[in-house]
């Protein structure tokens, strides 16, 4: 019993400092591609759902034919490309 | 249950818009002013479905932008359903969808509302989004929430009248990972309660008695099903302007469906005025726990469904698009007027799904049935 407490507690402070120093990375990284750097993912030719009155018919087609639906395409918003 | 399942989610959606708002800003952008007139066309399993649609958005000062959207579906033929029960039809469904978004900051929040109307369905849904950019524009997280109330009757019984409400949330994080690389993970939750079955479909039992070795009853659906669906996509900008793009999805609901596909799509501009498009897809899914395509007896089990878009069968989708930019005009300089086509052509194996309708076979021995199915859409775009 005591040996399934402490080894409880040693994966507790396990987790707990894999959260720390997790939290901890997070802290000092820094956005890696500049708005600078982004004129690629601009390009018109990359955006999510480029034509959205033919998204809406090919998601309809889709939808009325299969049993999965949801979850397709972007969640909104796009490449922070302004 | 889904009561439960309600609650927790909308503690969850509090939480995550209070951390939505309160991280930091990077501005967000509208979506471009553009207006585009469609026909669409579907030829396929006996059936043939098309008609037109108008979609327009436009800002309305630094800070609001609204859309409409208006389709119209004109059914008719016959597919194998109709064709082993009932008589072909023709009917026509109207769908017309607004939508306002709002840009503060380094959010868009998003209201829609859509209305879809036929002889025998109608359906409205209202639905809220927040979509927000942070971690210096890298990242764009989002949230939609959906509610849907669907009326359902019956052509030819004026006593039938059922409902269905429907809930919908989803949870999206788009993230740039290169100079060329950009990613979303989207998560969405649907609950559907009320009557679930189409009212004209039909299962199969076998019946002795009957000159075909079976007979026809109504199919029976549970009135709950809840459904997860994790949908990624990875765009990649190549070497040379062209762009690649990797979608994955996995589907499972309380029907015991599961489902996958996955997609190629491949664009290529062409000088300065074409852009081509190809893509593939693949889809599986398989079949609903109370699915049957011919059940030993009536009424065999309290839940019994011979819909073949509840069994298990693949797609496989190939399509081809192109687009043309015109000169601008000179009586409107500013709008960029194009011409767009697209055809996808897309194969359907059904695993356990008979053609009922080929002469002199066996019950339950029929061949599986199979159907191919194109589908056009011309449409005319002005962004401006």
């Amino acid at each position: 019993m005591k040996m399934i407490l402490k080894r409880c507690c040693a994966i507790k402070l396990l987790l707990a400092l894999l959260l720390l120093t997790s939290v901890a990375g997070c802290a000092s990284i820094e956005p890696w591609v500049k708005p600078y750097e982004r004129a690629e993912l601009a390009d018109p030719i990359m955006a999510f759902g480029r034509h959205p009155v033919a998204l809406q018919h090919s998601a309809h087609v889709r939808d009325s034919r299969e049993a999965a639906k949801g979850a397709d395409g972007s969640g909104g918003g796009g490449c922070g490309c302004n | 249950m889904a009561e439960a399942v309600v609650a927790v989610t909308k503690h969850g959606l509090l939480l995550l818009l209070g951390l939505l708002l309160s991280s930091q800003a990077i501005a967000a952008v509208l979506p471009d002013n553009r207006v585009d007139l469609m026909q669409h066309s579907y030829q396929g399993g006996g059936v043939s479905i098309d008609g037109p649609a108008l979609m327009l958005r436009t800002k309305i000062g630094q800070q609001v932008s609204v859309s409409g959207f208006y389709y119209v579906d004109t059914v008719s033929g016959a597919s194998i359903d109709v064709v082993a029960t009932a008589s072909a039809y023709s009917e026509t469904r109207i769908e017309s969808r607004l939508g306002l978004d709002y840009l503060t900051g380094n959010s868009i929040l998003s209201f829609n509302y859509a209305q879809s109307d036929e002889d025998d369905y109608n359906a409205k849904s209202l639905s809220l989004g927040i979509a927000h950019d942070t971690f210096g524009g890298m990242t764009t997280l989002s949230l939609n929430a959906a509610i849907g109330d669907d009326d359902i009757g019956r052509n030819g019984d004026e006593g039938f009248s059922e409902q269905l409400r429907r809930y919908s949330y989803s949870l999206g994080i788009t993230q740039v990972l290169t100079k060329r690389w950009i990613s979303a993970l989207n998560a969405e939750v649907d609950m559907e309660q009320g009557f679930l079955n189409n009212p004209y479909r039909s299962v199969r039992y076998r019946d002795p008695l009957a000159d075909l070795g079976y007979g026809y009853q109504f199919e029976v659906y549970p009135n709950t099903r809840n459904s997860f669906a994790l949908g990624l996509v990875n765009k990649f900008y190549l070497p040379y302007r062209a762009a690649l793009t990797a979608s994955l999805r996995h589907y499972q609901d309380s029907w015991d469906i599961r489902a996958f596909d996955a997609e190629l799509e491949y664009v290529h501009p062409w000088g300065e005025r074409w852009v081509f498009d190809s893509h593939i897809r693949w889809y599986q899914q398989g079949q609903a726990s109370f699915y049957a395509d011919l059940f030993d007896f009536a009424s065999q089990q309290n839940f019994m469904a011979r819909d073949k878009e509840l069994s298990d069968f693949t797609n496989l989708n190939i399509g081809l698009g192109a687009s043309y930019r015109f000169s601008s005009w000179s009586w409107w300089p500013a709008a960029k007027p194009e011409l767009n086509l697209e055809w996808d052509h897309i194969r359907f194996d059904y695993n356990n799904f008979r053609n009922v309708t080929v002469a002199g076979a066996e019950a339950g021995n029929e061949p599986l049935y199979q159907l191919t199915a194109n589908v056009y859409r011309v449409f005319f775009s002005v962004y401006f």
